[in-house]
């Protein structure tokens, strides 16, 4: 692969940790996240819901939602600390800067507005250009995003839209702003699997083209393993692997990665019913957020816990280009 | 299958009682709409014990101001009635006819909204006609009109009140039959071969309870001030004291006597501003009940 | 619109068919036979007349005949005639028909405007002082009287300031014209109307207030703020427009509410409206012109719910007419 990927990372996380405010006291969701992304990088954090991936895009662009809150660690956008910011800086940055896009296309525009009028308020909530300059831009927007009839489209509303015309819409106005850092929160999961890869190749096709950074969170690795460039999988709010997307898939360290590869449908194989259906399982759930175990919380799960898995948590290891969490990395890896 | 079933059920409605009234109990503004009501019931129970008299006799000096005579606490008004003996009797005007009134058309709209929820058709499309009849013609005309047909007496109030409140809650029950009819409880006894009314009555109706409660405290306030209403414009029953009644008579005096017309109407807002706190606090407690399951 | 337009046409219909079925079965119920109550009672005309409108009326024959006929009157707006006012019915209310609909509109108007801002202050501060102070307010609104709000306006306003007066549309003496009727007019709406909204005032304040919350949490909104939309604009744009919906909707809804609430402020405030028509009405039991009003108010809420809809359709682009 040829990416036009530059040296310094144009995002970096340092020790990101987010918790819930309750009445027995914070509880933790995200713990000691750190990671970074650069210029035309995509990499995608995958793991279960409830992993903390959803909080950890939310809080990229400090929008994490009471009672959570972000209780440690920098996000540094080109080199700002965002977490440091105040609302009325932040807000400046979101859109501008870094963008998001959601999981569900259906809520997420609002009903009331046209498309158009959606689009061109990205625009002029950040710069000084005319009205007729931002519907100008926000038409190109459209075509960009290869919206058949743009001009017809602009000034309809979100509900005679198909949910991946939706999609389209939401990533042109993330991209309003030409931002260096695109977050994209499971944008496919609600889409049917053809729509799915024209989403993909497009957010794809225009990091190449544009030079934007992508953090793509899923919980579906086998959707995203064409396109992105590195991987990070979470459990129960910690990192316990991240690898580049090949060496992740040829040798996958940790056994929790190992499980979700292993939940993969295998691409080709077999008819369209059996495509779907799931091939391995892990056993067990995640644990709840009250309840973590004192050392590694994917042991309960795992056929290769033993003492030191109950007691400590794994730190952080390099291996090879990449990192794994796990007392257990390097061993064979019979299960 | 079937007893540890029973067992959640018997479980889960203990905790039903325990957590609805001590949750309510915990919201300082439902508990001081308790407390209220609580205050407007006493008054009723205990108006022949605190003032033996007739109401509507002649007491006292007409006109005298609230504290001008240690006799008549809240003072008179221009034919010399005890405005205190007044409030209190008005009490159970009002509760009385308010309760009833709300019953009547919880019966009405209960039924309605559940055979057309549950049929669906044919039979809901003549029934929501129907309800939307009611809800077109203005209310309080409908009622002012049947009582003035019907001559005001309690009953034909309370009757006239009852007929005239019911469209909402039809509405509303349909809405939740509708849904729980649905339900795979619901079904399952449809597929055991239970009969219909066994249905509504054992399986759709109960769990359609929480907001039909909170409707049912709203109605009461409703119709409490619908009556005082009526009572206001002379349609009140003319043989009891009302709280509307006498404010309709303070008004003659109110550039002179303001407070003859004042004092009731506090009695009014205090019984409404009850039953509305308390809707509220049942709403927000039954509610949230259900969302953190 | 063809499909809507012959949709409320149907409704249009059905109520009409409804309100006469329910007005010809509050004749029945009325003590005395028909013609006494159409004629006003206690020998407010003629004997011959009597029969005459016993004749008229059919009170001979069967039960649907009569009904027919008075259906047949009601759909040519034949109301009957006022012995009490000397005066057709239908004449006679739409005479005060345009004083009630001012009193409503007005009411409304401030109704919605000072109800939707409070309610979305409150909002906008949910939790704090300001939110406490008017969902206080609204409550207490909520629980009180609109003729005992009359009536305490007007001892503070009339009485004791003497700021506004006391009743009435115009001041009589004065036989005002042009501006100055308007501003005389306007003088004499300020009480009723303030009165007739407060009620309402409190609903809306309460259900935006609560609209508002509900959209705040809705994904769109999060969509506004990662674009970096200003919080300011958010509330206007984003979230103001989709919670008026459901006012839109409850003040269709309230209508007829609405006018029997006018019919108690007429009252306190001598204002010549429909109200005011109707309880003279009621007390010199002239149920024919009450029934009539009962007739036409009701046919006023159809026609203004109607106008409701296309309103909401004009704010919610995914609603269609048909």
């Amino acid at each position: 692969m040829s990416d036009p990927v530059s040296r310094e990372p144009v995002l970096a996380v340092d020790g990101l940790s987010i918790g819930f405010q309750t009445r027995r006291g914070l509880l933790p969701a995200v713990r000691e996240l750190s990671f970074s992304v650069r210029s035309g990088e995509m990499l995608a954090i995958v793991g279960e819901s409830g992993c903390g991936k959803s909080l950890t895009a939310l809080a990229l662009l400090g929008l994490v939602p009471p009672p959570g809150r972000v209780t440690g660690g920098t996000v540094r956008l080109e080199g700002r600390d965002l977490l440091a910011l105040d609302e009325a800086a932040l807000r400046r940055v979101r859109g501008a800067r870094i963008s998001m896009i959601f999981q569900e296309p259906m809520t997420a525009l609002n009903p009331v507005l046209t498309v158009g009028e959606q689009i061109m308020e990205a625009i002029l909530e950040h710069e000084p250009v005319s009205r007729k300059a931002a519907r100008g831009r926000a038409l190109a927007l459209l075509e960009r995003v290869r919206i058949p009839d743009p001009e017809r489209r602009f000034a309809e509303y979100p509900h005679r839209l198909s949910g991946g015309m939706r999609q389209r819409v939401m990533i042109a106005m993330a991209l309003a702003g030409a931002p260096a850092v695109l977050v994209a929160d499971e944008p496919t999961t609600a889409l049917d699997v053809t729509i799915q890869a024209q989403i993909l190749g497009l957010i794809d096709e225009l990091r190449r083209e544009q030079g934007t950074a992508v953090v793509f969170i899923t919980h579906d690795l086998g959707v995203v393993s064409r396109y992105v460039d590195r991987v990070l999988v979470m459990y129960a709010g910690r990192k316990v692997e991240e690898r580049g997307t090949r060496d992740l898939f040829a040798d996958p360290l940790h056994p929790y990665t190992r499980g979700l590869i292993a939940a993969q449908p295998r691409a080709g194989a077999g008819p369209a019913g059996a495509e779907r259906q799931r091939l391995a399982e892990i056993p067990g759930t995640v644990p709840a957020l009250a309840a973590m175990p004192a050392g590694c919380a994917f042991a309960p799960r795992c056929a290769l816990a033993d003492e030191r898995c109950v007691q400590a948590v794994p730190p952080a290891r390099r291996a090879g280009s990449g990192l794994v969490a796990c007392h257990h990395a390097g061993e064979t890896h019979a299960v | 299958m079937a007893l540890p079933e029973t067992i959640s059920l018997s479980q889960a409605r203990t905790d039903f009682r325990d957590t609805t009234v001590g949750r309510l109990l915990r919201r300082p503004s439902a508990l001081l709409g308790l407390i209220l009501l609580a205050g407007i019931l006493a008054m009723a129970a205990f108006a022949d014990i605190a003032f033996s008299g007739d109401p509507l006799d002649m007491a006292g000096m007409p006109l005298l101001r609230p504290g001008e005579d240690a006799a008549f606490p809240l003072g008179t008004d221009m034919m010399g009635r005890d405005l205190a003996s007044g409030i209190f009797h008005g009490a159970r005007v009002s509760l009385l006819i308010g309760g009833v009134a709300a019953l009547v058309s919880l019966v009405i709209g209960i039924g309605i909204g559940a055979l057309s929820g549950y049929y669906g058709g044919r039979i809901d499309r003549a029934l929501m006609r129907v309800t939307e009849l009611f809800q077109t013609i203005p209310p309080f005309l409908f009622t002012l009109a049947l009582v003035a047909i019907l001559q005001p007496s309690i009953a034909t109030i309370t009757a006239a009140i009852g007929i005239t409140s019911w469209s909402g809650l039809a509405r509303l029950v349909r809405a939740e039959v509708m849904r729980l009819r649905n339900s795979e409880l619901a079904q399952a006894s449809i597929i055991l071969g239970a009969s219909d009314a066994r249905i509504i009555f054992r399986h759709i109706l109960p769990n359609a309870l929480a907001p039909v409660i909170v409707s049912a405290s709203i109605l009461v306030a409703t119709a409490i001030l619908t009556e005082s209403s009526l009572s206001f414009l002379g349609l009140g029953d003319p043989n009891v004291v009302s709280w509307g009644g006498m404010v309709g008579a303070g008004r003659e005096t109110i550039r002179t006597d303001p407070h003859v017309a004042a004092i009731p109407g506090v009695a009014i807002v205090i019984a409404v501003l009850a039953l509305n706190l308390l809707g509220d606090g049942l709403n927000d407690v039954l509610n949230t009940k259900g969302e953190r399951r | 619109m063809l499909t809507y337009l012959r949709r409320s046409a149907a409704q249009v219909v059905f109520v009409l068919l409804g309100i006469a079925l329910i007005n010809f079965f509050l004749l029945h119920l009325a003590p005395g036979d028909a013609a006494q109550v159409l004629a006003g009672e206690s020998g407010a005309a003629t004997p011959e007349y009597m029969e005459a409108l016993r004749r008229q009326f059919g009170l001979d024959q069967p039960l649907y005949v009569q009904f027919l006929r008075y259906l047949g009157n009601l759909v040519t707006f034949d109301l009957g005639y006022s012995f009490r006012q000397s005066l057709p019915v239908s004449e006679l209310i739409l005479q005060r028909l345009p004083a009630t609909l001012l009193l409503m509109g007005t009411a409304i108007g401030f109704a919605l405007v000072a109800g939707c801002s409070l309610g979305f202050l409150a909002a906008r501060r949910a939790g704090k002082l300001t939110d406490t102070v008017i969902s206080i307010v609204a409550l207490l609104f909520y629980a009180t009287p609109v003729f005992w709000v009359g009536i305490m306006l007007i001892v503070v306003f009339s009485v004791m300031l003497d700021w506004l007066p006391v009743g009435g549309m115009t001041s009589v003496e004065a036989n005002l014209s042009g501006l100055a009727l308007v501003g005389d007019v306007a003088l004499h709406l300020v009480l009723p109307a303030v009165t007739l909204g407060l009620f309402y005032l409190a609903i809306y304040a309460r259900l935006m207030r609560a609209a508002m919350l509900e959209v705040y949490g809705q994904d769109f909104v999060r969509t506004a703020r990662a674009k970096g939309v200003r919080p300011r604009r958010i509330a206007w744009r984003h979230v103001l427009r989709n919670a008026l919906l459901p006012i839109v909707t409850t003040l269709g809804v309230q209508l007829g509410s609405i006018l029997g609430g006018a019919v108690l402020v007429e009252t306190v405030f001598s204002w010549p409206g429909l109200g005011r028509l109707a309880f003279a009405a009621l007390f010199q039991r002239d149920l024919n012109l009450l029934l009539g009003i009962l007739f036409c108010s009701s046919v006023v809420v159809v026609l203004v719910n109607i106008a409701v809809d296309l309103v909401y359709t004009l704010l919610d682009p995914r609603i269609e007419l048909n």
